[in-house]
C-alpha cells in the first residue's frame, strides 16, 4: 500500500505517494529528479549515495523514503544552491579532489560533516571521516588536501 | 538490488508499535512482522532478499526511545540512541568510556548517524563491535511487549547467530550500563575486517580493583564473556598469560578473512592488548 | 594545489584546475543511470547460480504476466543476434561462441540466462524471482592449475583439456644462457584476480526508432566508436544508423574496454518492445559478469652470472581466462611476455602461456593489463637474484639497466624502448628515502626484533597504444578542431576520456597552440554522432596518441590561419602568435576571430585555401612510448599479526612530458592505491565449486582512506620521441610499479627468518602463516 511522504529537500517540499520499499536514493533520483546522489553498491558500503537528513549524512540506499518522512534532506545539488560553490566544492575543485566524480556528490556530503563536527581535523581525521566512502580513482590524497583546504578556509 | 515489497507502519507511541508488533486478530506476533530502527543491518539485507518481512514496523517516530540518562549509578541508554550520540555524549565518554569507544569503532560515519544500539544488539551480528563492551560492562537489556518489561543481562540476551533471547512481540526498549564507582580501566581492541568493517576479532577489557571482565566479538558465534581470562586475570597473571587462554574449547569462525585458526590465535594477541590498555587507563 | 593563470602564460605544464569539475561537484553531470527517456522501460537480468549446469527448462509464464511486464526473453529468442566480440587473434586460438543469453549450458555463475523488461526497475526485479529454470548441475573447475589436470572437468565439452592457447615466444638463445648461467633462480610467482571496480557499475540504454531503422544507444563505456562498430554487426544494423554516446563515465581501469553482452541484449530489447530501455548493473552484477582483471600463476626462471649481470628470463604462464573470451581476453598475457625484460639487459628471453578456460567470469584488461604481472615477475625476480648473490637490490637494478646510450632499444621480446635513464628515477628515489640512512634504521630496527622492510620496484612499461599493426582495431587516434566564426574552438577527440582529465589537458594544448584564452576551448567527445571516429582511452593511449592528433590538427589550422593572416595583412611575413596574426613589417594585426569570421565568410580565400576553419587529423603512432619509474616502499610488519603497514610510500616516475602536474599526481595516487589494493587486501576468490566468495563489497576490500599511506611523489622528465608532445603516459603507471615494491619489501622485511617470497594480497593471516613457518 501506498504512503505520502513529506520531504523538504534542498528547501523545497515534496509530497509524493510511495510504496514504503521504495529506496529513499531511489525516491531522490527517481522522484524528485535530484540525480547528484548516485547508487555504486547495495551493501551500503561505498557512500557514493550520501545526503544529510536533518544535518546528519546517511546512505540514502540504505533508508526506505518513507522513513524519512517529514524531514529535512540536503543533497549535493543544495549545496550550491544559490549559484555559488561552498567552500568544500571549491576545495575539491582546486585540489584535483576527483577524477570520474561518480563518488564525489557523496564524497563532498561526508566531508562537509567532517568538518560540521570537527573544523580543524588532523589527516589521520579526516580520513577517518570519510571512511564510509570508496573512491577508486584518486587514491583519497587530494580528497585529505581537499578538506584540510577547505578547513584552512573556514568552511 | 530491490527489496520485496512489505507494508509499513510507523507507530507514534511504544503502545501502538507493540501492538502491531503483536499484528493478527489474536494478538499474537507471527515473526512476519519485523522491527525497523536503524534499519542498518535489516535493509542491505532486505535489499539483496535474504530478508522478506511481511510488514515493518519502524520504532523512529516512538517518542521517549532515545535518550542517555544517568540514574543511581546507572547508565541508561534509550534503543533508539544512535552510534554517534553515544560516541560524541560527554555523559558516555566521562563514566563510560568503554561504550563510546566501541561505538566510535563501528562502521562509518553515515553507519553511525543512523544504527541505533537497540537494533544492534537486536541484530545480534556475531561480529559486531557493541557486545564486546557491553558483556565487559556486564550492562543489561530492558525487553518490553504487551506483557510488560523484563530486564535480563546481556550476556543471557545473546543466545546465538542472529539470534536472541526476544520472544516475538518483543522490543528491546533500553540498554543499562551500571556505572563504575571507581578506578576500572577500559579498552577496546579491534581487528577490522577490511571491506566490512566488522570485527575479525574485537576483545573489550574492563579492569578493576580486584576484578577483570572480557568481552569478546567475533571469533565465536556469539558474543561472549571470555571468564576464563578473566579468572587468570583476578589470580594475578599477566596480561599475556591471561589473554593466551581466551580461545580455548572455542569453536572459531572460519572465512575468507580468518581462518579458525587465525581467528584464535590473534583474538589472544587483540586480548592481550586490550587488557594492558585497560590497566594502563586504571585511575 | 592548482594556479591561477594569467592569459598570456603557456597553459602546457601547468597545474590548471578542471574543466569538468564544476559540473562534477554541484552533481549535475549526467551519467547513464541518470537518463531519464519518455516511456522509458527496464530491464533486469537472470542470473545463473551455477558456474556449471544444463539448463533443462525455463519457465517464464508468471514472469510474463506479472503486471508491469512487457517482455520476458531467453536464449532462444535472442539467437538471431552475432556473439559476444573477440577482438583478439592468435595461432589456433579456440573461441567457444558467446551468446548474448545463455542456451543449453551455463558456464560460470552470473551468466546471463534470461532478461525481463517492465514498466520500472522494482517491478523487474520482482519478475526475475517468478522464473523458474530447471538447471542439472555439472562438475566445475574454478582453478586454472586445476583446469589443466588430466580428468578435470571440462568448462567448454568440445574441448576437454580446457585450453584455449598456447603461444611461445623466443628472443636471443635461452638454452644457451641457462647453460651457461652461473646461477638460476626460480619461483612460482601468482597475480590473483581483481575486480575493477569502477564506482560506477556498467550500464546503457537504449533507444530504436523504428522508421528510420536507428539505434541510439547511450552506454558507461571507453570505446564509443568500437561499440557502435560491434554492436551494429551483433545487432545486424547499419553502421551508420547506429550512434553511441558516452555520457559521464564513472570510472572504467579497462573493465569499460569492452563490448558486453548486456549492450546487445539492451538493444535487442529495446527493438522488439519499441521503447527506451534501460539496463543498470548493480554491484552484485559488476562483481560477477564485468571482467576481472590478472589471475597469472607464473613460473619464472632467471639466469645470471655470479656478478649479478642477468642473461636470461624464462616464464611458464598460465592464464585464467575464464569461460568466454571477452573483446581482448587472450592478448592481455601476450603484453606480460612482451614487457617482461623489464628495464633491464635480458638478451636471451623465452614465454610459453598456456590460456586456461575456467567456470568463471572472463579476465580482460584492467588497470596495466598483462604489464602489472610482468613488472611484478620481473621485479621479484631481481630481488631473489639479488638475495641469492647477496647483493643489495638498487645495486644489481644499476647494474643490469640499459644504458642511456642505447636507445632506441631493441628488447629481446621485439619492442623498441623509446627512450630512458632508468638510473635516474631509482637514484632521486633513493635520495628521496636517504636509502643509506634507511637501511641503517632498518638494522637497528632489526636488532630491536622489529620487522621492518624496504622495496624498490623499477618499472618500465608499454603504453600509448599503439601502433596499429600491434593492437586489434587499431591504435591511432583523431582529434578535429573547430574554430567558429567568433573565434571560439571545439576540439573534438576520438579518445573518450572518463575521469583522466582530457577535457582540460587538450584545452591547455590547443590554447596554447592557438593562443587563445583557455575558456575560448571546448572539448567534446564521447559521440559517435558528433565526433569523428576514434578508439578510446586506454592503455595510457590518451594524451600520447590522442593529444598527439590533436597536435597535428592544431598545426594544420595553425597554417591555415597564417595564410589567411598573410591575405589579410597583405604580407608574406607574418606570424601567429598570441592569438593574433601580426604583419612583422608594419605591426598591423588581425586577430583570430577575425580570420575565423573571414574564413567562413569567404568573400576572399588564400590561394589553394578553403572557406572554413576546421582540421581533422588521425594520427598513427610510430611506436609505443615507454614510460618507465622507481617505486620506494617501507614496511613495517606486526609480528604478532602479520599485519602490513605501509610507513612511506616514494614513488619516482618519468612519463615524459607533463601538461598538467596535478592531474598527473592525481593518476599516480590512484594508480598506486589500485597497486596497494591488489598487494595487501583485494582478492577475487572462487572457491572450488566456481561459487564467487568475495563477491560484494562487504567482502573485496577496496582500499579505503584510513587504509591508504601518504604517497609521496617526483618526476625525472625524458619525452618521448614518438609523440610531438614528448609525453609518454601516466594511467597505468602507479598500479604498474606498485605491487613489486611492496612485496619486496615485506619480503625484505621477513627476511630475517629466511622468507624469500609471498604471494598476494599479502593479507595479515597470509603473512604470519609465512612467518609462522619460517620460524618452525
Amino acid at each position: 500500500m501506498k504512503q505520502t511522504t513529506n520531504l523538504r529537500i534542498n528547501g523545497t517540499s515534496y509530497v509524493h505517494e510511495v510504496e514504503p520499499r521504495l529506496l529513499l536514493i531511489h525516491y531522490l533520483r527517481e522522484v524528485a529528479g535530484l540525480t547528484g546522489p548516485h547508487i555504486g553498491c547495495e551493501t551500503s558500503i561505498c557512500g557514493a549515495c550520501t545526503v544529510a537528513i536533518d544535518g546528519k549524512v546517511v546512505k540514502s540506499c540504505a533508508m526506505f523514503a518513507v522513513q524519512a518522512d517529514g524531514s529535512d534532506i540536503l543533497t549535493i545539488e543544495g549545496v550550491a544552491a544559490s549559484g555559488t560553490l561552498g567552500a568544500m566544492q571549491e576545495a575539491f575543485w582546486n585540489e584535483h579532489g576527483l577524477q570520474c566524480g561518480f563518488c564525489t556528490p557523496g564524497m563532498i556530503m561526508a566531508s562537509r560533516q567532517l568538518l560540521e563536527r570537527n573544523p580543524t581535523p588532523t589527516e589521520a581525521e579526516i580520513r577517518h571521516g570519510i571512511d564510509g566512502n570508496l573512491c577508486r580513482c584518486t587514491g583519497y590524497q587530494h580528497i585529505v588536501n581537499a578538506v584540510q583546504a577547505a578547513a584552512k578556509a573556514g568552511a | 538490488m530491490i527489496p520485496q515489497n512489505f507494508e509499513y507502519s510507523s507507530p507514534r507511541s511504544l503502545e501502538a508499535a507493540l501492538d502491531q508488533l503483536a499484528g493478527g486478530p489474536d494478538g499474537s506476533a507471527d515473526g512476519s512482522t519485523k522491527i525497523l530502527a536503524g534499519g542498518m543491518s535489516l535493509i542491505p539485507l532486505m535489499k539483496l532478499r535474504l530478508a522478506a518481512p511481511e510488514r515493518l514496523v519502524d520504532l523512529r517516530r516512538v517518542p521517549g526511545l532515545n535518550y542517555i540518562r544517568e540514574e543511581s549509578g546507572v547508565l541508561h541508554i534509550g534503543a533508539m540512541t544512535t552510534h554517534y550520540e553515544v560516541e560524541s555524549s560527554a555523559l558516555v565518554r566521562a563514566k563510560c568510556p568503554l561504550l563510546a569507544e566501541a561505538a566510535a569503532n563501528i562502521g562509518d560515519v553515515q553507519v553511525r548517524n543512523v544504527g541505533t544500539i537497540g537494533g544492534s544488539v537486536a541484530h545480534a551480528d556475531p561480529a559486531a563491535d557493541y557486545p564486546a563492551s557491553l558483556l565487559a560492562l556486564e550492562a543489561s537489556v530492558t525487553l518490553v511487549s504487551k506483557a510488560g518489561e523484563r530486564t535480563m543481562s546481556v550476556e543471557d540476551f545473546l543466545v546465538d547467530t542472529m539470534t536472541t533471547a526476544l520472544e516475538p512481540g518483543e522490543i528491546v526498549r533500553e540498554v543499562t550500563v551500571p556505572l563504575e564507582k571507581s578506578g576500572a580501566g577500559t579498552a577496546y581492541a579491534k581487528m577490522v575486517q577490511p571491506a566490512s568493517g566488522f570485527a575479525i576479532v574485537g576483545v573489550a577489557a574492563r579492569i578493576g580493583e580486584g576484578f577483570a571482565r572480557i568481552g569478546v566479538t567475533g571469533l565465536a558465534s556469539k558474543a561472549y564473556r571470555a571468564r576464563n581470562v578473566e579468572a587468570l586475570l583476578e589470580g594475578g597473571a599477566d596480561a599475556a598469560t591471561a589473554a593466551a587462554v581466551i580461545a580455548e574449547g572455542v569453536d572459531a569462525n572460519s572465512d575468507l578473512h580468518a581462518s579458525a585458526d587465525y581467528r584464535r590465535h590473534v583474538a589472544t594477541v587483540y586480548a592481550a592488548r586490550a587488557i594492558r590498555q585497560a590497566i594502563s587507563r586504571k585511575y | 594545489m592548482s594556479t591561477t593563470i594569467s592569459v598570456t602564460e603557456k597553459l602546457v605544464g601547468k597545474s590548471v584546475r578542471r574543466r569538468e569539475d564544476p559540473r562534477l561537484i554541484t552533481g549535475t553531470a549526467t551519467y547513464v543511470d541518470d537518463l531519464k527517456l519518455p516511456g522509458m522501460h527496464h530491464a533486469c537480468i537472470l542470473r545463473s547460480p551455477h558456474a556449471a549446469a544444463k539448463i533443462r527448462s525455463i519457465d517464464i509464464s508468471a514472469a510474463q504476466s506479472h503486471p508491469g511486464v512487457v517482455a520476458v526473453f531467453t536464449g532462444p529468442d535472442v539467437a538471431g543476434v552475432g556473439p559476444v566480440p573477440c577482438g583478439a587473434s592468435l595461432p589456433g586460438l579456440r573461441v567457444p561462441h558467446h551468446a548474448i543469453l545463455a542456451t543449453g549450458r551455463v558456464y560460470y555463475v552470473g551468466h546471463a540466462v534470461a532478461v525481463v523488461v517492465a514498466t520500472d526497475r522494482y517491478v523487474a526485479a520482482d519478475a526475475l524471482d517468478l522464473i523458474e529454470v530447471d538447471y542439472e548441475p555439472t562438475a566445475a573447475v574454478a582453478d586454472p592449475e586445476k583446469a589443466l589436470e588430466p580428468g578435470a572437468p571440462a568448462v567448454h565439452p568440445e574441448w576437454p583439456d580446457n585450453v584455449s592457447f598456447t603461444y611461445h615466444q623466443e628472443g636471443g638463445e635461452p638454452e644457451k644462457a641457462f647453460a651457461e648461467a652461473e646461477v638460476v633462480v626460480k619461483q612460482r610467482i601468482t597475480s590473483q584476480r581483481l575486480v575493477p571496480m569502477p564506482m560506477e557499475t556498467r550500464g546503457c540504454v537504449a533507444e530504436y526508432h523504428a522508421a528510420e531503422k536507428s539505434l541510439t544507444l547511450w552506454s558507461s563505456t571507453q570505446i564509443p566508436h568500437l561499440l557502435r562498430t560491434l554492436v551494429g554487426q551483433m545487432l545486424g544494423l547499419i553502421e551508420n544508423r547506429v550512434r553511441v554516446i558516452t555520457p559521464e563515465v564513472g570510472g572504467g581501469f579497462g573493465c569499460k574496454l569492452n563490448v558486453y553482452a548486456e549492450e546487445a541484449l539492451t538493444s535487442f530489447v529495446a527493438m522488439k518492445i519499441g521503447k527506451p530501455v534501460k539496463w543498470i548493473e548493480s554491484r552484485r552484477e559488476n562483481f560477477l559478469c564485468t571482467i576481472h582483471g590478472r589471475g597469472h600463476v607464473d613460473y619464472y626462471e632467471i639466469a645470471a652470472k655470479r656478478d649479478g649481470t642477468v642473461l636470461g628470463l624464462r616464464l611458464k604462464l598460465i592464464q585464467d581466462l575464464g569461460a568466454y573470451q571477452q573483446l581482448l581476453t587472450p592478448a592481455i598475457p601476450t603484453l606480460s611476455v612482451l614487457m617482461m625484460p623489464g628495464l633491464y639487459k635480458f638478451r636471451n628471453i623465452s614465454a610459453d602461456i598456456v590460456g586456461v578456460f575456467t567456470n568463471c567470469v572472463p579476465t580482460d584488461a584492467y588497470r596495466g593489463a598483462g604489464r602489472p604481472e610482468a613488472t611484478h615477475g620481473v621485479e621479484r625476480m631481481m630481488d631473489l637474484l639479488a638475495v641469492e648473490l647477496k647483493m643489495d637490490p638498487a645495486e644489481i637494478r644499476l647494474k643490469n639497466f640499459i644504458g642511456n646510450d642505447e636507445f632506441p632499444y631493441a628488447t629481446a621480446t621485439g619492442l623498441s624502448y623509446d627512450s630512458g635513464d632508468y638510473a635516474a628515477p631509482l637514484k632521486k628515489a633513493l635520495d628521496l628515502v636517504n636509502y643509506r640512512e634507511l637501511r641503517e634504521d632498518q638494522r637497528k630496527a632489526r636488532e630491536q626484533g622489529r620487522l621492518m622492510g624496504i622495496g624498490i620496484s623499477t618499472y618500465g612499461e608499454l603504453c600509448a597504444f599503439g601502433p596499429s599493426p600491434a593492437t586489434p582495431a587499431g591504435g591511432w587516434e583523431s582529434a578535429t578542431v573547430k574554430i567558429d566564426p567568433s573565434g571560439k574552438v571545439t576540439v573534438l577527440t576520438g579518445a573518450s576520456p572518463h575521469g583522466q582529465g582530457e577535457e582540460t589537458t587538450f584545452a591547455q594544448i590547443a590554447a596554447d597552440e592557438l593562443g587563445v584564452p583557455i575558456d575560448d576551448v571546448i572539448v567534446l567527445h564521447g559521440d559517435t554522432a558528433i565526433v569523428q571516429y576514434g578508439i578510446g582511452t586506454f592503455g595510457s593511449r590518451g594524451t600520447a596518441v590522442g593529444g598527439a592528433a590533436l597536435y597535428f590538427a592544431l598545426k594544420d589550422l595553425r597554417a591555415k590561419i597564417k595564410k589567411f593572416g598573410e591575405m589579410m595583412l597583405e604580407s608574406d611575413d607574418v606570424t601567429f602568435s598570441g592569438g593574433v596574426c601580426t604583419c612583422n613589417k608594419t605591426g598591423n594585426t588581425v586577430s583570430l576571430a577575425q580570420i575565423a569570421g573571414m574564413s567562413y565568410r569567404a568573400m576572399r580565400l588564400p590561394v589553394n585555401e578553403e572557406p572554413g576553419m576546421q582540421a581533422t587529423r588521425f594520427w598513427e603512432p610510430p611506436n609505443f612510448a615507454f614510460p618507465f619509474g622507481a617505486h620506494i616502499a617501507v614496511t613495517e610488519i606486526d609480528r604478532e599479526t602479520g599485519h602490513v603497514a605501509v610507513s612511506r610510500y616514494v614513488a619516482v616516475d618519468d612519463c615524459g612530458n607533463i601538461i598538467n602536474p596535478l592531474l598527473v599526481a592525481g593518476q599516480v595516487h590512484g594508480g598506486v592505491a589500485q597497486g596497494l589494493g591488489q598487494s595487501l587486501w583485494e582478492q577475487a576468490v572462487y572457491d572450488d565449486t566456481g561459487q564467487l566468495i568475495t563477491g560484494e563489497l562487504m567482502d573485496y576490500a577496496v582500499p579505503k582512506a584510513t587504509m591508504m599511506p601518504w604517497i609521496e611523489t617526483a618526476h625525472t622528465t625524458t619525452p618521448s620521441p614518438v609523440n610531438p608532445l614528448g609525453v609518454k603516459g601516466v594511467g597505468e603507471a602507479g598500479t604498474i610499479g606498485c605491487s613489486p615494491a611492496v612485496v619486496n619489501s615485506v619480503v625484505d622485511a621477513l627476511s630475517p627468518p629466511g622468507v624469500r617470497h609471498i604471494d598476494m594480497p599479502m593479507t595479515p593471516e597470509k603473512v604470519w602463516k609465512v612467518l609462522e613457518g619460517a620460524r618452525a
